[in-house]
């Protein structure tokens, strides 16, 4: 899962929806691989302003990256490449390849895949995902 | 009884997906043209989410914005996961992993229609609608495209037309390679097809509005935001 991804998602709980502590989901023994994409500075630059930075220096703390600034890069800070490579980096780059996804407020785990299991990694939100496991084993 | 038509749907939608998922992978590779036109309109930047992205073939669209596209078969997710710059996650069209009211856009294409109740169906609606940001003032509210199949698609090789049964379960043939010595496997799959006007009425009980609508290629579509937006 992409960095970017983490600010897009939340508790698929309902009740959680309507407490602040569901978002963002935290990251716990979290294992990160580099994927190289391609550079698309526009691309940064338009995304930015729909990202929640508070949540995005939560997230990048858990992940080890605690140096982000406290406010949002705007205005002429989006011209200069290297911000704009760092956050391409950082958000898009960076995946979480295993690792919990927990909700603060129930506490529910989505469920990833283990690595070995496969190659695309694919972030579980389906309550009971692990469920279908257990019925198997049965 | 909704735990029934969750079971129901388990057996005759999720695990046909997660069973013909590469097959049916490798004969979905265009998007459809209002489906394209609706995503290569939006603003760069726009966050949206593609609900039942399947293979995920409406994500080669548009670069510039960004999508979380999702699928209740993992195994559709794993392969939509590669399109760049977007995301894929598996998730359930009846309980998405998104906050409320905060995206600029979101298409659910060929999805509703495995819903297998009226009420699932809406429900299934409403949960996008949830999803999608409010307008105000200054700028209009987030938007939904949202494709049906059709009961009216005479010309069509299935050849159904108004007045039949609208709940039926369609057959996925998987053709065994010649000389495998496998035999060719056939999967059933549950749809509902929707009548000409139904779409919008489920689009309306779901709280929504119409924006526009029309027929495309079998399918029933409709372009919807919130109804106290507009």
């Amino acid at each position: 899962m992409k960095v970017i991804t983490a600010n897009f998602v939340t508790c698929a709980v309902k009740e959680c929806k309507t407490s602040a502590a569901s978002f963002p989901l935290h990251f716990h023994d979290a294992e990160l691989e580099q994927q190289e994409l391609d550079f698309q500075p526009e691309f940064i630059r338009n995304v930015l302003p729909r990202v929640d930075w508070d949540s995005l220096r939560i997230t990048a703390n858990e992940l080890g990256f605690p140096s982000l600034p406290e406010t949002k890069p705007e205005g002429d800070a989006l011209n200069e490449e290297q911000t704009l490579k760092d956050l391409h980096r950082l958000l898009l780059e960076t995946q979480v390849i295993e690792g919990k996804l927990v909700c603060g407020n129930c506490g529910h785990q989505p469920w990833m895949l283990p690595p070995s299991e496969t190659p695309n990694h694919v972030f579980n939100a389906v309550r009971g995902g692990s469920k279908k496991k257990e019925k198997k084993r049965a | 009884m909704a735990d029934q038509a969750e079971v129901y749907e388990e057996q005759n939608v999720h695990e046909v997906y997660q069973q013909i998922a590469g097959h049916f992978s490798a004969t979905r590779y265009k998007p459809w043209p209002i489906v394209e036109k609706f995503l290569q309109g939006l603003t760069p930047g726009s966050v949206g989410l593609d609900v039942g992205c399947g293979n995920g073939k409406n994500l080669q669209v548009n670069r510039d914005v960004f999508i979380v596209a999702s699928d209740r078969s993992e195994n559709l997710a794993k392969i939509a996961v590669q399109h760049q710059p977007h995301s894929a996650v598996v998730a359930d069209i009846l309980h998405l992993p998104h906050r409320d009211a905060h995206f600029d856009f979101a298409v659910c294409i060929a999805v509703v229609h495995h819903m297998s109740t009226p009420a699932r169906r809406i429900e299934a609606i409403a949960e996008i609608l949830r999803t999608i940001r409010r307008g105000s003032d200054t700028q209009p509210g987030g938007r939904i495209l949202i494709y049906a199949w059709a009961l009216e698609q005479k010309n069509s090789r299935r050849g159904w037309d108004k007045g039949d049964s609208q709940d039926l379960m369609v057959p996925w043939v998987r053709r065994a390679k010649p000389g495998s010595g496998e035999e060719d496997q056939t999967f059933h799959r549950y749809y509902h097809l929707y009548e000409s006007g139904e779409l919008e009425r489920d689009i309306e009980q779901a709280g929504g509005v119409v924006v526009e609508s029309g027929y495309e290629k079998d399918n029933w579509w409709a372009i919807a935001t919130h109804k106290h937006d507009s």
